[in-house]
Formats: structure tokens, C-alpha cells, sequence
């Protein structure tokens, strides 16, 4: 397939890399160094210009394009960029959009600026931070089958009864599946046998119940939290506050500016809205922020947030979650003590790349930055796996753990002697090296 | 050097003026069916209409809030006395007396429907009625007035109905503020006519004997305007408790948001279910008939389960939504019962209604906002604004109606202490609750008080200085307190 990409920030790239293998990629960029640069970078053909501009991307090849990606970091430029292509081709266009208002306006009719997908950083990060802060020690949280299947990344605390347990032990939930466990710099691919060690991070795939369950037992005197703050009135933070909102939270939202402050107040009615400044410390002991089981630092750079999640944690705050805009910085983040950093870029690359992988790939999740990933195939009759027993199956894919399947929407246990049949939705744990090979024969 | 274009409001005024001529002339037709002389209500058409001839030709240059303000208090205080004047014509009975007839009046354009007269009998049907019509259009002024002159002035009432409606724009049900009103009058016309429809149809099957057509339209035109004055010397306790379950019914609609009630009508009952301020008002109306019905039925005011309710019901309705009907002299109910319905003096019915008082909607923003002060004490930090149903109230809106409360708690207490001294120096002997009660009821425009001036009683019994100075706050108390206030500041007439 032929992909153009427009903007070669760190979404651009990030998905320009991942297609690279497998595809024609285009790269524009109105920045004509960082166009240059990436054609050393990376194997994608780059071309520096406006990707609004109709010359630019009949140059880039729009008429023969399968897909055009608009992710440059500002929103009014995609929309267009995703028009113009629309004027000269039948391209299936992508754009990346910050703000949730284009989406609203987008959804009424799924048509809206010759868009045919469109995605939403700001409300991608935020349902991923909600998602993480449901379930204690928990690194990444993702849905498959229509929310059936639960792709949940743990870290394993010190004091966890888990720890030091094999996985045959730890494994006392039916419908959970342990995919891999990422020890430092390794992926490992678990047997019975395998020793869960303190600081691991575990891969589990199965429902969302059993991973729920699974999270209480390695951590069974951090209940779900109750008391969450978030630091940062952004529009993230906004819409943190407004998804904890609709599962029944009622979180505090700390913001500096007070006309921002009282707007959020104004359209969130069980968010108590607190105007102040994160870091004062007076502030922070008068509204025991110390006491907090979550904190989320959602403000506008990433010095700003490792100093609000930093100090929350010196005080006493359960866990703390950090927005990090640079990619880059997520493992340093973590390193220095944030429990969970979440890039809004790696995020909306991850979801972008969902709907580019080979076409019978529905769904993507990205491991430890794009080491491993986790995909949801519908199979079909064509399909290797169909009517094949698993254990016979996993012999011929290399290094494949089989998560889940669910069948007409219901969830079923992969053993050795489930037969796949087609229609089903199988959800497979592969590293990346070889997921694209994966996916092409399933 | 005054800057104010007052020649701009007296034309305005002048407008008005003119337009009284003909409910002047439709009660005059009263007369002259009655066989009573046409002179005090055809003397007095002709002196609107010449007085509004004249004022309408000064020259106009532009209304602004300075010019409304000041057609608003001169409109209230003309009709008070040109209301007066047939009154005093006619001469007959208590209205020999220009206080007394300017009294009426006063009370008749402002809905109060507090009273100076104690023998019915002596009035003739042409003047009564006319009585009663001043009221109408009292109730039906103040609507128009708050939807469109002041909503576009955003003063104090208009804009606190504007949040109510809970969209920004709802006070506007058309593009044009000139159809809004056409649109709100022609509902209250309406529900005057239907109220007047059943009462016929009940006189009509006997279930309503009394209640002749001159009753029914007279009736029909102070329930609506929760204005309170009756031809009747017994109230609406003259007539059988069907008809006071219909006026019960009308009291309370006549109180509510008439722009909710346009909706409602239109088929559209969301909005109306969906406004606080109505649950409000509807949860203080339930509440307070339980309380008095409670009081009732354990003193044993009443024999029977079906008439104690009925009584606390039309009573508390009555004096809430400041209708001041009767339907029984609450003047000798026990301390409970007539304290409960003393405190529903302060309470008011809903904003953009007919009604008068604090108003419910006052209330609910000041018992918020003092509940967001208990927040913020726990958490100074705290940014928490006063919601009412889905919409923000503005922080403007919460002081002007902190003010208004303050203000009116202190104009209460004023005009009590003066009407105290007054009664003692005139050697009126009166209870001091017979006086706060009075001073509340005169100034929060509902009518009836305790004591002498009771549901059954007159106002005549106070001195001329105390019934003066009533006038005074009646028609302060109609507008909404500020466009009078403000004239009287030296700031209003000098830039």
C-alpha cells in the first residue's frame, strides 16, 4: 500500500517507522530539515512542503495513495491536509485532531471534512489514563472484541504475594491468560515454570472481571481507588476529570489559572475544582493531596508534571500518572519514580497504526514503546488458523502467545485443543519483529 | 445639568397613559349596565386619554436604562393615581377619603390586593370592577415589563428569570422581544378566559351558586394576576369549596414561570419538570400546607379531614404565590398556623410569573450559595459556582440577589418600626405581629394581613400617614425595588 504521512513530528515518524516495513511511505513535512533528516532515518521517501497544499501532495502521489495520515501538531492543518487529499483521490484519510470539539462535530456524521477517520488526542490519552488508574500497579490498560477482552501490563510490586511465585501458581483466574513478562530489557514468553520476580512487568490478556481479580491479588491492600486528583486544567485534564466523572468519581482538580478554573467548575458538576498552584505545599497539606490514592499531572509541559507527580509522591500519594509529552522521556519518568508516564503521542500513533496494519488487524497495542504488540484478527476461512487446534497452530507461528478468542462476541479460554472457527476473534500476544508476519498468515 | 432624557419616558408614559382609556371605557359599559352613573369611570377615560395625547407628543430620543428606569416608577405611580380617580368620584363609602382611593389604587396596579373597604354593599358594580380590572393589568404589566424592558436592561428580576429558563435566550420566546410579550400576554388572556369558562360552567350545573358571571369575570381577573382583590366581602370564602379548588388551581399556575408555561402548553412539559426553581416551589407550597394543615387538624380548627386540608391548601397557596384571597378569616387560626403562613409571606412564587414578594427563585440561589460558603470554608481553594438545574448562575446575579434580600429585610423592618410609632401616636391599638404582618404584606404586595387589617378586615383602620407610606412601598415593593430606588439617587439625574 501507499501511505502518506504529513508531519514528520514524533506521531509522523513513530507511524512512518512502523509502516516502513511493510509499505510505500511518503513522508511531507513543512519543515524541510526534518523531512531530510528522516530519509537518513528511516526507509520512506520524505518531501518537504505544506500538506495542505494540493501541489504537494499530487507530488507525494495522493492520486495512488491508499492512505493519508495527517498527524502534524496542529489540528486545523490536518482537517484541511485530509480535504485537499480527499479533492484529488480516493485515499482513506486519516487525521489526528488535539481538541475534542472537531471529533464531536465529526461523529454526527462520520463524513465531516472528507475525514474518514479521525482521532482525538486529547480524549486517546485521557481514556488511557482513566483506564490505568482503575487497576493498582497497572502500566497499560487496552480493550479488544468490543471491550470483551481486557490487554492489561502490570508491574509487580516488592511486596506483592505474587512475586516469587511461578506462574502456574499465580495463575488461579479461568479466563486469564499470561502472555509474556518483560524482565528488564527481555520478553519472556512464560511456561508454567516461569518465576514471577519482584519488578517484573506480567502481560495479561483475558475479561476484564478476571483482570480486575488478577490486580487484587497482586496488590490486595490497594483497593480501587477512591480519592483522585488531577493537577492541570488542560484539555486532558478536563476530560480526565469529566470520563472519571461518568464512572461514578467525583475527583479534585487542581487549577492555576482562575477563569480556566472556573470554567472547568462551570461543565463539570462532581468535580470539586480547586484554584491553586500544584506545587505549594502549604496548599498541597491544607487539601491533604498527601492522602490521595491517584494523582494525575496533566499540565502543559513535561518539567511542570515530573515535579507535581514527583512531589505528590514525596507527600504521600498512592500512585501517580504523569502526561509526557516527549515519548522519549516515558522511561525516564518512570525510572525516577513516576508509577505511570503516558505519552498523547505514543497513544495516537498506537491508534493510528490500528487501522494501517494489514487489513484483518483490528486492533493494536503496543508494548514496552514497539518492542511487542498485542492484535485482534478476525479469522476467516482463508485464514491458517481456521479449523485449526491452537497447540497445532502455535507451532507453526513462532514466539505467538494466544490471548483470547472470543466467539459471537463471547469470551472463551484458548487451551491447546480450542479449535479456531472462523469469525472468531482471536486476540495474540507477538513480538514485533514478527507480528506483520503473523498477521499476514493469519 | 440633568442628562437624563426624561421628556423620552413621559412620552412613553404617555403611550401607556392612552391605552388605559379603554379598560377605563370597558368598565364604564360595567356602569352603565348596572344602570350606575358613568361620570367617575368616563371622566377619568377622558382625562388618560387626554393626558396620554399630550405626553405622547414630547419629543423621543432613545431609550436607555436611565429613561426606563423611570418610565417603569412613573408608569406604576400614574396608573396608582388616574386607577384612583374613579374611585374617588364615585366617593361613596371609605373612598370619600383621597388616601383611601389613592390606597386602592395603589394596591389595585400592584396586585396587592390590600383593601380599604369594609361595606361592599356601598360600592357601585362599574367601580368594583374596574377594581378589579386595574389588577388584571397590573399582573399582566409586570409581565410584560420584566420580559421586555428589563431582560434587555439585564436588571436585577430579568436577568434572575433568564437563568431560571435555563438557556440563555429563554426569556426571548421569538427573534423580537415585541412578540415574546404578544405571545406571554396572549397566554395570560387565555388562562384569565378559561378560568372564567369554568366558573361559568360550574354556576351553570349549580355546583357554584354565587358565582354569577359578574363574579366569574371578576374572580377570573384577580386569581390569574395573583393579585387578590374580591367583590366579594367573604372572599372566595363566599363561594363552595369546588370553586376554591379551582382558584387554588389558577393561584398557582398564575405563579409560575409564564415562559415554562408557554412551553408547556406548546406540549412541551420538559422544561417545566426539568426547572429547580418550579421543584422548589412546589416542594415550599407541599411543605407549608403540611405544616398548617398539621396545625389545624391538631387544634381542631376544623371538623372535617376534607375541609382542614382545603382551607390550609387555598391559604398557604394564597399567601405564597401573594394572590391574599380567603377562603376562611385565618385571622383566628392559632399561633402555629397563622406564623406559617406569615413566613409564606416572605416566599414569593417563581420568576417571570405574575407573582410578587422575595420570590422562590431568591431563595434557592441564596440557600446555594450559602451552601457553597459552607464548602469553601473546608476548602478555601475551592472554585464551586451556584448551579441551578443545568445552568451557571453568574456571580452578578448571586450579589444582586444577596442585595435585593438584604434590602427588603430592611425596608420590612423600617416600615414596621414606622407603622408601630405611627398606630401608637394616632391611638390605634394594635399588636406588634398585627403590624409586621401588615408592613410584610403591604410592601411584599399580597393583601391580607393579622389583626384589624385581616382577611376579613380593612386597612382602613390605620392612620393616613401609615396608609401614605404604604403606597410608598407598594409600589416600591412591585418593581422590584431598584427602578424605584435608583431615581432617588443624585448619580441617576447627573452624569
Amino acid at each position: 500500500m501507499r501511505v502518506i504521512v504529513i508531519g514528520a513530528g514524533e506521531v509522523g515518524s513513530s507511524i512512518a517507522d512502523n509502516l516502513s516495513g511493510s509499505h510505500e511511505v511518503v513522508v511531507i513535512d513543512i519543515d524541510t530539515e526534518r523531512a531530510e533528516s528522516l530519509t537518513y532515518e528511516l526507509d520512506v521517501l520524505s518531501l518537504a512542503g505544506d500538506g495542505t497544499d494540493i501541489d504537494v501532495l499530487e507530488e507525494a502521489g495522493v492520486e495512488s495513495a491508499d492512505i493519508v495520515i495527517a498527524s502534524t501538531d496542529d489540528d486545523e492543518t490536518n482537517v484541511v491536509a485530509c480535504g485537499t487529499a480527499k479533492a484529488v483521490s480516493d485515499a482513506f484519510t486519516i487525521a489526528r485532531v488535539k481538541r475534542p470539539k472537531y471529533l464531536r462535530t465529526w461523529q454526527r456524521s462520520e463524513q465531516a471534512f472528507n475525514v474518514d477517520f479521525m482521532i482525538c488526542t486529547d480524549l486517546l490519552t485521557a481514556n488511557a489514563i482513566v483506564g490505568v488508574i482503575g487497576f493498582p500497579t497497572a502500566q497499560d490498560v487496552d480493550m479488544f472484541a468490543s471491550g470483551a477482552v481486557q490487554m492489561t501490563e502490570f508491574k509487580i510490586p516488592g511486596d506483592s504475594p505474587v512475586a516469587n511465585q511461578t506462574v502456574a501458581e499465580a495463575d488461579c483466574f479461568e479466563e486469564l491468560t499470561f502472555a509474556a513478562i518483560i524482565r528488564e530489557d527481555d520478553i519472556v514468553i512464560p511456561t508454567g515454570q516461569t518465576r514471577i520476580e519482584p519488578g517484573d512487568e506480567v502481560v495479561v490478556i483475558g475479561n476484564p472481571e478476571s483482570a480486575r481479580a488478577f490486580s487484587a491479588a497482586i496488590a490486595p491492600r490497594r483497593n480501587g481507588p477512591k480519592d483522585i486528583v488531577i493537577v492541570g486544567g488542560s484539555e486532558i485534564g478536563y476530560q480526565v476529570a469529566r470520563l472519571l466523572e461518568e464512572r461514578g468519581f467525583s475527583p479534585r482538580l487542581i487549577e492555576r489559572d482562575a477563569d480556566r478554573a472556573r470554567w472547568i467548575a462551570e461543565h463539570l458538576d462532581d468535580t470539586l475544582v480547586l484554584e491553586s498552584d500544584a506545587t505549594d505545599r502549604d496548599f498541597l497539606a491544607r487539601e491533604r493531596v498527601g492522602e490521595a490514592d491517584a494523582l494525575v499531572a496533566a499540565l502543559e509541559n513535561d518539567q511542570q508534571n515530573l515535579l507535581a507527580t514527583l512531589l505528590a509522591k514525596r507527600i504521600g500519594t498512592d500512585r501517580a500518572v504523569a502526561v509526557v509529552d516527549t515519548a522519549d522521556f516515558a522511561d525516564l519518568f518512570e525510572a525516577v519514580g513516576v508509577d505511570v508516564a503516558i505519552s498523547p503521542r505514543e497513544v495516537t500513533a498506537e491508534e493510528i497504526i490500528r487501522f494501517t496494519h494489514s487489513q484483518r488487524t483490528e486492533n493494536v497495542s503496543m508494548i514496552e514503546g514497539d518492542r511487542a504488540e498485542v492484535i485482534e484478527v478476525e479469522v476467516d476461512a482463508d485464514s491458517v488458523l481456521a479449523g485449526e487446534r491452537i497447540s497445532d497452530a502455535a507451532a507453526r507461528l513462532p514466539n505467538v502467545v494466544f490471548g483470547a478468542i472470543t466467539r459471537n462476541g463471547e469470551f472463551i479460554t484458548p487451551r491447546g485443543d480450542t479449535v479456531v472457527e472462523p469469525g472468531d476473534h482471536v486476540i495474540l500476544f507477538a513480538e514485533t519483529e514478527t507480528v506483520e508476519e503473523v498477521a499476514d498468515l493469519v | 445639568m440633568i442628562r437624563v432624557r426624561w421628556r423620552t419616558s413621559v412620552s412613553y408614559l404617555g403611550t401607556v397613559l392612552k391605552g388605559l382609556t379603554v379598560p377605563l371605557l370597558v368598565s364604564a359599559l360595567v356602569s352603565l349596565a348596572y344602570g350606575e352613573s358613568v361620570v367617575p369611570l368616563g371622566a377619568t377615560a377622558a382625562l388618560s386619554l387626554l393626558v396620554g395625547v399630550t405626553l405622547e407628543r414630547l419629543e423621543r430620543d432613545g431609550l436607555g436604562p436611565r429613561e426606563t428606569f423611570l418610565m417603569v416608577a412613573l408608569t406604576w405611580l400614574s396608573i396608582a393615581l388616574l386607577g384612583a380617580l374613579p374611585f374617588f368620584l364615585a366617593g361613596t363609602g371609605v373612598f370619600a377619603d383621597p388616601v383611601n382611593a389613592l390606597f386602592e389604587g395603589m394596591s389595585g396596579i400592584t396586585t396587592t390586593g390590600a383593601t380599604v373597604i369594609n361595606d361592599f354593599e356601598a360600592h357601585p358594580r362599574g367601580v368594583l370592577f374596574w377594581r378589579q380590572l386595574l389588577q388584571w393589568l397590573g399582573g399582566l404589566g409586570i409581565l410584560i415589563l420584566a420580559v421586555a424592558l428589563l431582560s434587555q436592561l439585564s436588571v436585577g428580576g430579568a436577568r434572575l428569570m433568564e437563568t431560571e429558563s435555563q438557556t440563555t435566550d429563554l426569556t426571548k420566546l421569538a427573534p423580537r422581544i415585541t412578540e415574546t410579550a404578544r405571545l406571554l400576554g396572549g397566554l395570560y388572556a387565555a388562562l384569565t378566559a378559561a378560568m372564567t369558562l369554568i366558573l361559568l360552567a360550574l354556576y351553570a350545573v349549580g355546583a357554584a351558586p354565587g358565582m354569577t358571571p359578574y363574579n366569574a369575570v371578576s374572580h377570573a381577573l384577580t386569581t390569574v394576576s395573583t393579585a387578590g382583590f374580591s367583590p366579594e366581602a367573604q372572599s372566595v370564602g363566599a363561594f363552595s369549596p369546588v370553586v376554591q379548588w379551582v382558584v387554588v388551581a389558577f393561584m398557582f399556575v398564575g405563579a409560575t414561570n409564564f415562559v415554562l408555561l408557554y412551553y408547556l402548553v406548546r406540549g412541551d412539559p420538559t422544561r417545566l419538570r426539568k426547572s429547580e426553581e418550579f421543584r422548589f416551589y412546589l416542594a415550599v407550597v407541599a411543605g407549608a400546607t403540611l405544616l398548617t394543615a398539621g396545625f389545624l387538624a391538631l387544634d381542631g380548627t376544623f371538623p372535617g379531614t376534607e375541609e382542614t386540608v382545603r382551607h390550609a391548601t387555598f391559604q398557604v397557596v394564597s399567601i405564597v404565590t401573594t394572590t391574599g384571597y380567603a377562603s376562611t378569616d385565618f385571622n383566628t387560626w392559632s399561633v402555629g398556623a397563622r406564623h406559617v403562613l406569615f413566613l409564606g409571606m416572605f416566599m414569593g412564587g417563581m420568576a417571570g410569573s405574575t407573582t410578587c414578594s422575595i420570590k422562590t427563585f431568591r431563595w434557592l440561589v441564596v440557600l446555594k450559595s450559602f451552601r457553597r460558603d459552607l464548602l469553601t470554608a473546608i476548602h478555601p481553594d475551592a472554585i464551586r459556582p451556584v448551579r441551578l438545574g443545568s445552568s451557571v448562575v453568574d456571580e452578578e446575579t448571586i450579589r444582586d440577589v444577596y442585595a435585593y434580600v438584604l434590602l427588603s429585610v430592611v425596608i420590612f423592618v423600617a416600615l414596621t418600626v414606622f407603622i408601630v410609632v405611627d398606630v401608637g401616636r394616632a391611638g390605634v391599638r394594635m399588636g406588634e405581629f398585627d403590624v409586621m404582618s401588615a408592613a410584610a404584606s403591604t410592601f411584599l404586595n399580597i393583601g391580607p394581613a393579622f389583626g384589624p387589617a385581616g382577611p376579613y378586615g380593612s386597612y382602613d383602620v390605620f392612620p393616613t400617614t401609615t396608609k401614605l407610606a404604604m403606597v410608598v412601598l407598594m409600589w416600591v415593593g412591585r418593581i422590584e425595588i431598584i427602578p424605584v430606588l435608583v431615581l432617588f439617587t443624585p448619580r441617576f439625574w447627573r452624569e
